[in-house]
């Protein structure tokens, strides 16, 4: 059975128009999958020196203990927004003769297999040889390093019951903040110190392997309820027998006074407000305003002023990047409709423009607060909201047009909980680095003013041409056209 | 009205559809029948420029198709659930539908309220997203969005279908009065032979996508379609 599975899998995958189409894609995701391999191979074998340096009168064994809380928490994190649920395609299976539980065991034994647990080995076996080479005795680094691959299926299957519930309930990130917010508020608030507790658990244990059942219970644990709530997802009546939503209409008739694109810009805004996947990035757009607390409040960064404009982008185009980059995908599900009304592409365009804009200039304006860290901060920010509008928005909408994955907005695929990838942060990246560069360079030979100036410049003139790039992109958008409504109605 | 000359569409050498010289003239209400694969929704995607034809072309009131997009004002079209989008309630979608085709919300009122027997009370009111309607009730919606506007031609693509009984028969009644009465060209395929001798006027056989029979219906008609598709399920069981 599971061979059949397994088949399965790797024809979905290779047969896929999107894997075919995005070659260049992949072989970004491995380029970055490497580096990521080689960086924790340098933590690995790099630690224990460090340790020693930094540390010289303490165990580093005791204190790279001490740090694992810190690690689960940010593993934790990563997971919620990068790693998601195999995704398996169970409604042809159900009525062929297959024990539900196989199904349900195929699913998480398969999510065992991702990147995400494979990579944090490239650090704890190096470090565990070092250990061992160091005269730390064998049998309790292993029980050490057997104690960590546990720990990090733990944290896989955690990971899966947040999402499960952040999928069910309408509160999105919620119930991840309130289990970090709890875990770091108890160590940070000394209430209990979570970061002794692990870390002396993690040391009892390693002296006394019987405590590795503990462990293994807690992993058995999340494993059986990963598994209840898969197998009660796992009916055909949880997918047809649909939530009917009674509807509660907003009034948009402001949109009015947008002219002939005011169709489109109230079908925008019930795209984003009455589907589940979008609504996320309204979310999102909170988290991206408090992205630059992260840095601001260390003196540390705010030298680093060649980091604004960085942080810029990120704060006021979060929801550019983020709902820009599936232009035209959103509208996938009934592209063909659209392709035969009667309306023009540039419309449509524009309406997703004016809307990426007026989300740059509130965020902008939502943002405005951090000057209190320092004028020059406000300055690139502005200068980063109008580069967005002007630029990014542009390279966005052109971006789209080479879209060829469609977006299933209603979610039916059974196990489909948050359908963002790490390949979402990644298209993201050249639109913030690039700005970043150009002010770098600039500000490096001339001086902070010109920096900005160049930015604006740069926006200004993505504005100007404004009309000029949006027939460019239109054509490009019809160039392709065939090509995207054959894509969108594929199914994978 | 619409006129198709030398139109093929090929897919890794293989033809699925060939129409040499089809003529469709105004009010015409046209049937398309055919088995699987004999390439009605082909032809119905070619004449709403969602593919691309290996050679020929169609004119729709002298339009090209593929050349300019003027015929999308008076051409209207339901062809699956995907030309319904899922997040709005028949109501909003009937009024993006009207936006898109210049009415206001009181012409599209007007033109919903004539369907209230088509829609059983079933769609309007009803404060349901379309994805949570029934197939049936989706299609309902769809067909009837597509009269919106007062296009000069309308495509359906197999309309009778996942419909029941009763709104069959009123549907029917609806596609003959936009015909007779109201001028409006009625492109329709189906596998439901009866349904579409009642409707059509003409109907068009596809075979593997070459048209193998052109009729004028009339009584008639019903008899000499059976006596073909029983006639090639005979023959297709010889081959084999």
């Amino acid at each position: 059975m599971i061979k059949h599975f397994l088949n399965l899998e790797w024809k979905q995958y290779f047969r896929s128009s999107y894997w075919q189409k995005n070659m260049a894609m992949n072989i970004l995701l491995v380029f970055f999958a490497l580096y990521f391999v080689v960086i924790f191979l340098a933590l690995g074998f790099g630690l224990l020196p460090i340790l020693k340096k930094v540390y010289p009168e303490q165990d580093p064994f005791v204190v790279a203990n001490g740090f694992i809380f810190f690690w689960i928490i940010g593993d934790l994190m990563m997971r919620f927004f990068l790693q998601k649920l195999p995704v398996m395609s169970v409604k042809p299976l159900l009525t062929l003769p297959i024990k539900r539980s196989i199904v349900v065991n195929f699913v998480l034994g398969k999510s065992a297999l991702s990147f995400f647990n494979f990579l944090p080995l490239f650090a704890i076996i190096p470090f565990s040889i070092m250990l061992i080479g160091n005269g730390y005795e064998t049998s309790m680094v292993l029980t050490w390093m057997f104690t960590m691959i546990i720990i990090i299926l733990i944290i896989n299957f955690l990971n899966f019951i947040i999402e499960a519930f952040s999928a069910e309930t309408e509160l999105s990130f919620l119930p991840l903040i309130v289990v970090i917010g709890t875990l770091y508020g108890l160590d940070y608030f000394g209430i209990v110190s979570m970061t002794t507790l692990i870390g002396d658990a993690l040391i009892g244990i390693a002296n006394n392997p019987i405590f590795i059942l503990i462990p293994l219970a807690f992993l058995a644990t999340c494993y059986s309820f990963n598994f209840k709530l898969l197998k009660d997802k796992l009916f055909l009546d949880s997918s047809l027998k649909s939530k009917v939503t009674e509807v509660k209409a907003a009034d948009l008739s402001w949109t009015k006074r947008f002219g002939d694109i005011a169709p489109f810009m109230q079908l925008d805004l019930k795209l984003i407000w009455r589907n589940k996947r979008t609504k996320s990035s309204v979310f999102i757009m909170i988290i991206g305003l408090l992205y630059g607390l992260f840095f601001y409040p260390q003196p540390l960064y705010r030298e680093m002023v060649w980091m604004f404009p960085f942080i810029g982008i990120f704060v006021t185009g979060i929801f550019l990047i983020n709902f820009g980059q599936f232009i035209p995908a959103w509208d996938s599900a009934y592209y063909k409709l659209l392709m035969s009304q009667n309306i023009k592409y540039e419309q449509y365009l524009r309406s997703k423009f004016i809307l990426m804009t007026i989300s740059v200039v509130i965020m902008f304006v939502l943002s405005i607060p951090y000057v209190y860290f320092g004028w020059k901060i406000l300055l690139a920010h502005f200068a980063a909201a109008i580069y967005n509008i002007g630029v990014n928005s542009h390279v966005i909408l052109y971006g789209g047009s080479f879209n060829r994955k469609k977006i299933d907005l209603s979610q039916r695929a059974a196990f489909n909980y948050q359908g963002t990838g790490a390949v979402q942060w990644i298209i993201g990246l050249p639109l913030m680095l690039l700005p970043m560069l150009i002010f770098a360079i600039v500000n490096w030979l001339i001086g902070f003013e010109a920096g900005i100036a160049t930015l604006i410049i740069l926006g200004v003139l993505g504005v100007v041409f404004h009309k000029k790039l949006m027939r460019m992109i239109t054509k490009r958008y019809l160039d392709s056209k065939y090509k995207m409504i054959d894509a969108f109605s594929q199914d994978n | 009205m619409i006129y198709t000359k030398d139109l093929s569409k090929t897919y890794n050498g293989t033809t699925v559809l060939n129409i040499e010289d089809l003529n469709i003239p105004k009010g015409q209400s046209f049937g398309l029948v055919g088995n699987n694969g004999a390439g009605k929704t082909t032809y119905f995607s070619l004449l709403l420029d969602l593919i691309k034809p290996t050679t020929g072309n169609i004119t729709n009131n002298s339009v090209v198709v593929d050349k300019s997009e003027d015929w999308k004002p008076f051409t209207s079209s339901f062809i699956d659930e995907s030309f319904l989008i899922g997040y709005l309630t028949p109501e909003e979608y009937f009024y993006f539908i009207g936006d898109l085709r210049g009415q206001n919300k009181a012409d599209v009122d007007a033109l919903t309220s004539k369907f209230e027997d088509f829609f059983n009370g079933e769609i309007i009111g009803k404060k349901k997203y379309l994805r949570d309607l029934s197939k049936g009730n989706q299609k309902k919606a769809g067909i009837v969005a597509a009269l919106i506007g007062n296009p000069e031609v309308i495509i359906l693509d197999e309309p009778f279908a996942n419909l029941d009984p009763t709104t069959q028969i009123r549907l029917k009644q609806i596609l003959k009065n936009l015909a007779e009465k109201q001028g409006v060209t009625v492109l329709v395929s189906s596998h439901d032979l009866m349904h579409v001798t009642d409707v059509c006027e003409r109907i068009v056989v596809l075979e593997k996508g070459d048209v193998i029979k052109d009729l004028e219906t009339n009584p008639t008609t019903l008899k000499e379609l059976e006596a073909h598709f029983s006639g090639s399920m005979s023959a297709s069981q010889e081959e084999e």
